[in-house]
């Protein structure tokens, strides 16, 4: 059983810039043809200051902290024997090429099913960009196979 | 006249079959290097048959999909449960519809289910999204 005393647990917060060509490699890797993802005119033409972050990026942040996957060590996991149950993100604003976004996760649930076989563990992250402006929020489910 | 109305289909989204080098370049772009999605030995090692897509990389082609029809400055929220792995070799198609209109905060939204599947059908993201009108 993963460590129900875990509840409620913060991880220390973290800042991360976001880099236009981190963008642009991420575009390309989900195989986005939309200009304004990638093109710096494009996305001024479209009316945004520069190139933003595509809706799922959130999830990029939370993977640039210190420490990939900080709660693989917390809860003592086997990476190996963890999956993505579900993910939602609440968008307040934007996230564009040259924020810095300081993202901050709590542990919010931990729970099990089937009688433990399998165990899940609930995240809320925040993203605040340099401006003070809380700019989205995401709350994660990850399913543990004991 | 708003441009969202129940009923209305979002248009749709196929992607070219999962390859070991899209899930290498999507490791690399997006930060998530879980050896599970890039390294055979390591998804063996885990009782897996093979490398498998990461969930993330799904729900981004279904982020496509709606940025694609709306502008993303209306996406207000956006969430999947991961109902399927998806394996090499797949080939994805990214749906979804409007299915009501609803009011939060004093904004008009559309409420849209949204999935991925594969050519079997088999649906591996279930969600939906809010977009403002």
């Amino acid at each position: 059983m993963l460590d129900r005393s875990k509840i409620g647990h913060e991880f220390p917060s973290f800042t991360v810039d976001v880099e236009k060509g981190r963008l642009r490699f991420f575009a390309k890797a989900i195989g986005e043809t939309n200009p304004i993802y990638t093109d710096e005119s494009a996305a001024q033409a479209a009316g945004y200051p520069t190139i933003p972050a595509p809706p799922t990026y959130m999830f990029s942040i939370d993977l640039d902290g210190p420490e990939l996957l900080p709660i693989i060590g917390l809860l003592d996991l086997d990476i190996g024997r963890v999956l993505h149950g579900s993910q939602e993100f609440d968008y307040l604003g934007q996230i564009y090429a040259g924020d810095s976004i300081t993202q901050q996760c709590k542990i919010v649930d931990i729970y099990d099913k089937k009688g433990g076989a399998l165990e899940f563990v609930v995240q809320e992250s925040s993203y605040t960009n340099q401006n003070g402006e809380l700019v989205g929020r995401a709350r994660q489910t990850l399913v543990y196979r004991n | 006249m708003p441009d969202i109305t129940v009923g209305d289909e979002i248009p749709a989204l196929e992607l070219p079959p999962i390859t070991r080098t899209t899930l290498a370049l999507y490791a690399g772009a997006s930060g998530d290097h879980n050896p599970v999605h890039i390294d055979i030995d390591f998804a063996r090692k885990a009782g897996m048959p093979d490398v498998f897509a990461h969930g993330m990389l799904s729900m981004a082609y279904l982020g496509r999909m709606l940025t694609n029809w709306q502008p993303q400055v209306k996406l207000r929220k956006f969430s999947n449960r991961f109902a399927a792995i998806t394996h090499l070799g797949d080939v994805i198609t990214c749906q979804g519809r409007v299915v009501e209109i609803i009011e939060r905060d004093g904004e008009f939204l559309g409420r849209c289910e949204i999935q991925a599947a594969k050519a079997t059908g088999e649906q591996t993201l279930v969600g939906e999204a809010l977009v403002a009108l």
